[in-house]
């Protein structure tokens, strides 16, 4: 699988993660979305924003778990719950807002 | 409840290799068993380099080796430590029934 | 993992006395990225937690590394996620499990190494006190 996005190609695994991370910008963030029926409002950025600091600082996507209560102690306890999130990212919001932030899957899913 | 848990120890790897018997023999408690298998079986072999270390800890721990894993070495003929029982695959399963963990030195 | 699967093993409630023992060098073989995801994924179900470094484990903690020109990747910063999940576990009164990261005083001081050289708090043990952790553990896992 891959992406396109004004003539480059951004190659990704089956499930749509892209393989080199070094190359996400937004405009393939909002394409990764649009691929998930996302459409990206701020609150979706700041749950991507959030998950790549988090990428950045520890080398791993965070599992669901550790995301909601990571979220919980930076954006508060209304923001830090799995119903929030999922109602961003209906699918699984480590999953998704993982692959929308070009992050890999998260270790330990379910 | 803490003071009456037993462990068996499963050692896999060659002392002349690994210093995987002697960390397993510095921090396995007294009366653990411990069960010496694959590469670790040559650690059950009399006169031995690595015959004291064992030897020297038969009152602390109960050894075992898998038969199986000695033959596999063409090690049947040879003496074993005195104290140290050949159990088969079955033996193995037992020792693992019988005790309330396990930890495998690697 | 697949869902179907993991839905026919019910967890709920269920938490056991784990311990991960540590004994390999990170980067020699996968044994110790291995291992750090067992931990991770045991947070996942709140179960307590005794991180062990032992022997040569005890390099895998060892602070300021760098993969680059290795040309590997550096999972040390990963660790930092198990002393979150301890930090969590022990002032959240909403998370019910108790994490701890030990280290064996022989194997550090065999190797030259201090507590400060360790890129997360560890408690320092010597080797009864980890006979005697190991040796009350419902489950030892060990790479």
């Amino acid at each position: 699988m891959s992406y396109q996005l004004h003539g480059s190609t951004f190659e990704s695994d089956e499930e749509g993660y892209i393989t080199d991370i070094s190359l996400w910008n937004e405009e393939l963030a909002d394409l990764i979305a649009q691929d998930e029926d996302i459409e990206m409002t701020d609150d979706h950025w700041e749950v991507v924003n959030f998950l790549r600091e988090y990428y950045e600082e520890y080398q791993i996507a965070p599992a669901i778990r550790v995301l909601t209560k990571a979220i919980k102690k930076k954006l508060g306890p209304e923001k830090g719950n799995s119903g929030y999130l999922y109602e961003l990212f209906p699918y699984g919001p480590a999953k998704q807002a993982c692959k929308i932030a070009g992050l890999p899957k998260p270790t330990g899913c379910i | 409840m803490k003071g009456e848990r037993k462990m068996l120890h499963t050692v896999n790897k060659s002392p002349y290799e690994r210093n995987t018997l002697e960390s397993c023999l510095r921090l396995a408690k007294a009366g653990s068993a411990i069960l010496l298998i694959e590469d670790g079986v040559y650690a059950a072999i009399a006169g031995s380099a690595a015959a004291d270390q064992v030897a020297a800890r038969t009152d602390d721990f109960t050894f075992h080796v898998l038969g199986p894993d000695i033959e596999a070495r063409g090690l049947a003929d040879k003496q074993l430590i005195d104290g140290v029982a050949v159990v088969d695959y079955t033996g193995f399963v037992e020792l693992v029934a019988e005790y309330d963990a396990v930890q495998s030195w690697l | 993992m697949n869902a179907e699967i993991a839905t026919e093993f019910d967890t709920e409630g269920v938490q056991k006395n784990f311990m991960f023992v540590n004994r390999k060098a990170p980067y020699g073989s996968i044994y110790a990225l291995e291992a750090l995801e067992m931990v991770l994924i045991s947070a996942a179900f709140e179960q307590n937690a005794v991180i062990a470094f032992i022997d040569d484990g005890v390099y895998q903690i060892v602070k300021g590394q760098d993969t680059k020109a290795a040309g590997m990747k550096n999972f040390s910063p990963t660790f930092g996620v198990i002393e979150m999940e301890k930090e969590d576990a022990d002032e959240d009164p909403d998370i019910d499990m108790v994490w701890r990261i030990v280290v064996e005083r022989d194997s550090m001081e065999q190797r030259g190494l201090t507590a400060e050289d360790f890129s997360i708090a560890v408690e320092v043990l010597d080797s009864a006190e980890l006979a005697d952790l190991m040796n009350a553990q419902d489950v030892v896992l060990s790479a």
